[in-house]
């Protein structure tokens, strides 16, 4: 299956979950948050839930601004 | 704590609210935080591989420094919405600058995405600190719809222009009854120190710091002026004559 994450395309592994997908992308550490499809997915149910094929996330977190 | 600032019952000792962009390195940033003695700083929130320092929350955990995550350069409420969640989610509070600008030449908050955004951010949950125009009457509404603070602008996000309507702000803080920080626009102390002067419980200010060619010394400069400010506000000021006063006792 295939999402897109920050704007670029992956290939993932089907039922892949967010979890595993943050985990493969090297951003599964603190102080991150992550949307899929508009909503946000809170780090405790990242485990359990599954990124659908052609899901959109967005994978954020606190930079110097503002 | 002396006088401090409350807002949405938290204290703070420092009227200085800082923002971080704008600082060419972290260590600049950090000696520059710690000079102006602020104890609530605003983070943007980015995707993860953007450019842009991730350090940052280093920065302030190690100097006891709150965060303050902000909605930055989002354009309509659902996007500062969903932004605002992001950042509860990454950062473990509820408090947010609440920021949806209108365009990228006048960075002006946009008035009917403003009040949409914090209407909904309010019922979620959130402490609500909207970055707004310096309109009275919008003030009200944000007041009126639950926000936790109004921080009405000076002038254009890093004009340095400095306070161009006094009397708006004046006006703002007559109403209020939540806390008003003045946010935007400041150039130097002596704009900070005005803001405090006329009312303001706070000022938020990035730039005139980070961008100075001596962003230490100007920290430094903005937690005089805000607190030499807020001192001037309480000292019941003279009022302005037309003639001069003999100060001496005639000879």
């Amino acid at each position: 299956m295939r999402a897109r994450v920050n704007g670029t395309d992956h290939d993932f592994a089907d039922d892949v979950t967010v979890r595993e997908l943050l985990d493969d992308l090297g951003y599964d550490r603190p102080g991150v948050a992550a949307a899929m499809n508009g909503t946000v997915v809170p780090r405790v149910r990242w485990a359990s839930t599954t990124v659908p094929d052609g899901a959109v996330l967005e994978v954020l977190t606190a930079v110097q601004g503002g | 704590m002396d006088d401090p600032l409350v807002i949405a019952g938290r204290e703070y000792s420092s009227r200085l609210i800082t923002g971080t962009g704008g600082a060419t390195n972290l260590e600049v940033l950090e000696r520059a935080l710690v000079a102006s003695g602020t104890e609530l700083t605003t983070v943007s929130i980015r995707r993860v591989d953007a450019a842009g320092g991730t350090g940052v929350l280093d920065v302030l955990r190690r100097n006891g420094i709150d965060p303050l995550p902000n909605t930055a350069a989002c354009r309509t409420a659902a996007e500062a919405v969903l932004t605002a969640h992001l950042a509860r989610e990454a950062l473990h509070t509820d408090w947010v600058k609440l920021e949806v600008v209108a365009d990228d030449r006048t960075l002006l908050p946009d008035p009917v995405e403003l009040l949409d955004a914090a209407r909904t951010l309010v019922d979620d949950g959130f402490t609500v600190l909207p970055y707004t125009n310096d309109d009275p009457v919008l003030a009200l509404r944000l007041e009126e719809v639950g926000c936790a603070a109004v921080m009405p602008l000076g002038s254009p996000i890093g004009t340095g222009l400095g306070i161009r309507n006094p009397h708006n702000i004046e006006l703002i803080v007559a109403r209020s009854r939540v806390p008003v920080v003045l946010d935007a626009g400041i150039g130097t102390a002596s704009d900070a120190a005005l803001a405090m002067e006329l009312g303001c419980d706070a000022v938020l200010l990035a730039t005139a710091v980070t961008r100075a060619g001596d962003p230490v010394r100007m920290a430094t400069a903005m937690r005089h002026a805000v607190r030499a400010g807020r001192l001037a506000s309480g000292a019941e000021r003279v009022p302005k004559r037309f003639w001069a006063q003999a100060s001496s006792p005639p000879r």
